[in-house]
């Protein structure tokens, strides 16, 4: 296993009136290659939770193992560990600063203290990686379409070479094509490179059409940890804690209901039209 | 760490402090701070601490939340009585190796941490118990007869209001920023004073454009919301004057007299 | 000139910016819209969609008229957005709500905030009270008004801001991309806050959007592509054109593109499907005439 979360708890400002709990008892393994998917409304411990797993918070109290090393130990190179695990935040293109988009993506490589040669190596590689088109690589960061920001911002990470890569809603204010071409890249650099990754993401569509496993987190703890047509099959749960199932998932019990033999776990639009064409006896 | 910056931040709660006119807290804070560096011996400050714990009480905000916020702050406080306390000459009281330490450098390190205490807690209460809003509202009344020498008083008054808005939005996107910046492998903490200012661009940068970006979306806001400057504006929440202004008026006037008088008799 | 029209209409509306380089030399003129023409009757509820960079926020902020037309004419409730005299009518009565939450939200607290609109317009004070207790009613954010911004969530905050709008008792209400950097739970709420009022104030509603499930009860949509309206109609129409709205890099709802799908597997559904319900009613009609 390549992350193990042991009993993890995180308490903010612990010891005071304002203490909150955000995270409690979170027990989690993660295997080399995985596509993880976490879900779970504003709140739930899903930005805690992640922060855990690259060091920029540690635990109130449990232990986090990345390669089989506790992270919380006092010799570990916590540095090292950001560059292992790859945390790309939230609106990520709000942290770019340099003067054109390839020095910016070097930045991260830089800060390992590679040589020169493979810093820019690594900055060309990555930028390759999002599909930036190479025209674009010295102009302004502040120049670039959104859509363009937000993949310089991806490059900046993945330039450090990370073997997990961890996504805070990566499609956040995209368009619809622009949110599709974002996670298309995501999926293939995962099978290309068979790199770990993590996808935060508030739809349940996205999420059920590219992650081999999906957590459900609510009030800081895990609901559910499973794959996706299993986690779906509590759709009603899931609304009970603010949250749905993709609409085909809604559409196939209703289905059901009305007395179509269909399978109802389907969560993919596909996997939904093969289930009725055969109900249907349509090949 | 950047939360617990509580000064100036407006604590949400019914008092009698929270319910006065801003003008008069304004008044009272500005009077109890020159009181503050007239007296000449201790009865002056225990009467200004009691004034001032009598004032915290009514106001209902907890004493804790205050002191949070006081931690900022704590550094400056101490430096301020370390160079009092090592550099003020004078009869020796004790001298380790080569430093001595002085009655009068006692005196004046522990006059002058009562002294930035009071004066910071004091005006804590005044920005816990007042929303920015109101406070500006106060100082905007309190300031139009500059608006006859061409002081733009209201403009100033409305960007301090929304600067004060957007303090805790910025804290909170510094946070951000470092964070992300850290998880790109950035470093804040090793290195000489250079090294660590120059560690602080990727921050600043970002941190500039958002402000940026920000002043830009709230001035278009504002625009649509109708906003044209202070002239033809009406206020939603005017001041007035009730019969409690009048009467925190009498009491800061008491306070006045009793502390001036006793705090500056010489024993 | 006072024009008898709809509520807001454009005349061949054009608007251009000069690109410069950082010397400040003309790199180019883009066009973000492009003979652009509206005419939208009191009451209606209308959907603007686009990708990014389509050109229907710039549309938008010319009904508000914080820009100006550099071709054609705007009119807001038979005003000119060019007569510098009706500038502040216009924006009295075409009220707008931007994307981002925080960086609309002036006051620091909810009901100062929601006063701000009414203070500008030199309201008497016991008016602006009533204006904002009823406004905060409207957007079910009254128990809230004592609260700070900064301690609502996104969908809240959003709410406040539609509420600081109302309360400038506006015809018409623009929303830019209001839900954009919202959750699904927050999206819904600011949404039904929107049909709200709607239906109940008959404010005329102008969303602009690019999620495609927040305007299947629009009465009519505006695709925009390159600053050009590139499709107009209702919504089962727009949805019927699953192949022309992926071109314009949008997307259907996944009812419809199931619908879409099942039809290009040779299943007989009707065009546009929109709801799960009508997609289910479809297909059990299916079911019966296989059985017949």
């Amino acid at each position: 296993m390549q992350l193990i979360l042991d009993h993890v708890d995180h308490v903010y400002e612990e010891g005071t009136q304002m203490a909150r709990k955000a995270l409690s008892d979170i027990c989690l393994t993660i295997p080399k290659g995985q596509f993880v998917g976490i879900i779970g409304h504003t709140g739930s411990g899903k930005s805690t939770l992640i922060q855990h797993m690259n060091g920029l918070l540690k635990p109130t109290s449990g232990h986090i193992y990345f390669e089989g090393e506790d992270i919380a130990e006092k010799d570990y190179d916590r540095k090292k560990l950001r560059s292992k695990v790859g945390l790309v935040f939230q609106y990520p293109e709000h942290q770019l600063f340099e003067i054109d988009v390839f020095t910016d993506v070097c930045f991260g490589p830089k800060n390992l203290g590679l040589d020169k040669k493979e810093v820019q190596l690594r900055a060309f590689n990555a930028l390759r990686k999002v599909g930036l088109p190479e025209d674009l690589y010295y102009q302004s960061p502040f120049d670039l379409s959104g859509g363009q920001k937000r993949r310089v911002a991806i490059a900046g990470v993945l330039a450090m070479e990370p073997e997990v890569l961890i996504l805070d809603e990566p499609t956040a204010g995209l368009d619809p094509k622009g949110r599709e071409e974002i996670l298309r890249q995501i999926k293939s650099l995962q099978k290309e490179t068979g790199m770990t990754i993590l996808l935060v993401s508030h739809s349940m569509e996205d999420v059920a059409e590219y992650v081999d496993r999906i957590i459900v987190m609510n009030r800081g703890s895990i609901l559910y940890d499973d794959v996706p047509r299993k986690v779906f099959q509590h759709y009603r749960e899931l609304e009970e804690v603010g949250l749905a199932a993709p609409q085909v998932t809604y559409i196939m019990h209703a289905l059901r209901e009305r007395g179509l033999p269909v399978d109802a776990d389907a969560t993919t639009i596909r996997e939904a039209a093969d289930e009725i064409c055969r109900a249907y006896g349509i090949a | 760490m950047i939360r617990d910056i509580t000064l100036g931040q407006y604590y949400q709660v019914e008092s009698t402090i929270h319910r006065l006119d801003p003008r008069v807290k304004l008044g009272g804070t500005l009077l109890f701070i020159i009181s503050l560096f007239l007296f000449h011996n201790w009865l002056g400050y225990l009467i200004a601490a009691i004034g001032l714990c009598s004032v915290i009480a009514l106001s209902r905000v907890p004493f804790k939340f205050m002191v949070r916020g006081m931690k900022s702050i704590l550094f400056l406080l101490l430096i301020t009585v370390a160079f009092n306390l090592f550099l003020t000459p004078g009869t020796a009281l004790v001298t380790i190796w080569k430093i001595t330490i002085t009655i009068e450098g006692v005196k004046t390190a522990l006059t002058m941490a009562a002294r930035l205490t009071m004066l910071i807690i004091g005006s804590s209460i005044m920005t816990l118990t007042t929303t920015p809003n109101n406070l500006t509202d106060g100082l905007e009344r309190m300031m139009r007869p500059l608006k006859v020498v061409k002081v733009p008083v209201h403009e100033v008054a409305m960007m301090m209001s929304i600067a004060l808005r957007f303090i805790p939005i910025l804290l909170e996107e510094t946070d951000k920023i470092m964070k992300a910046q850290l998880a790109r492998g950035a470093d804040f903490e090793s290195g000489n004073i250079f090294r660590r200012a120059k560690a602080m661009v990727p921050i600043l940068v970002p941190l500039f454009i958002s402000a940026f970006r920000r002043a830009n979306d709230l001035a278009m806001a504002m625009e649509a919301r109708c906003y044209r400057g202070g002239d033809g504006r009406t206020k939603m929440k005017p001041l007035i004057y009730s019969r409690a202004d009048y009467m925190a008026w009498g009491c800061i006037v008491l306070y006045l007299v009793i502390s001036i008088v006793l705090g500056r008799i010489a024993f | 000139m006072v024009q008898k029209v709809g509520i807001i209409k454009t005349d061949d509306l054009v608007f251009e910016y000069i690109r410069r380089d950082e010397e400040g030399n003309v790199e180019g003129i883009t066009t973000a819209v492009d003979h652009v023409s509206l005419d939208i009757a009191p009451g209606q509820f209308i959907a603007i969609l686009g990708h990014n960079g389509s050109g229907k926020s710039t549309l938008a902020k010319h009904i508000n008229a914080i820009l100006n037309p550099t071709e054609g004419t705007v009119w807001v409730d038979g005003m000119d957005t060019t007569d510098e005299s009706n500038i502040w009518e216009i924006r009295q009565r075409a009220g707008m709500v931007f994307q981002n939450p925080d960086n609309q939200i002036i006051g620091q607290v909810v009901e100062e905030d929601v006063g701000f609109g009414p203070e500008n317009m030199g309201i008497p004070t016991r008016e602006i009270w009533e204006r904002v207790e009823e406004s905060l009613r409207a957007v079910g954010m009254y128990e809230f008004r004592k609260a700070s911004p900064n301690k609502l969530s996104g969908g809240q905050k959003q709410r406040v801001s539609i509420a600081g709008v109302l309360a400038m008792h506006p015809k018409c209400i623009v929303l830019d991309e209001p839900t954009a950097m919202l959750d699904p739970n927050g999206r819904k709420e600011v949404i039904r806050a929107v049909r709200g009022l709607n239906d109940v104030e008959g404010v005329t509603v102008i969303l602009i959007t690019h999620y495609m499930e927040e305007i299947i009860h629009a009465d009519k949509v505006f695709v925009m592509d390159k600053g050009k309206v590139a499709m107009e109609g209702t919504p089962r129409e727009i949805f019927s054109q699953v192949e022309r709205l992926k071109e314009l890099r949008l997307d259907v709802p996944q009812v419809t593109l199931l619908a879409y799908e099942l039809q290009k597997r040779g299943m007989d559904l009707p065009n546009g499907i929109l709801t799960v319900e009508e997609l289910v009613e479809a297909l059990e009609k299916q079911t019966k005439n296989g059985r017949n």
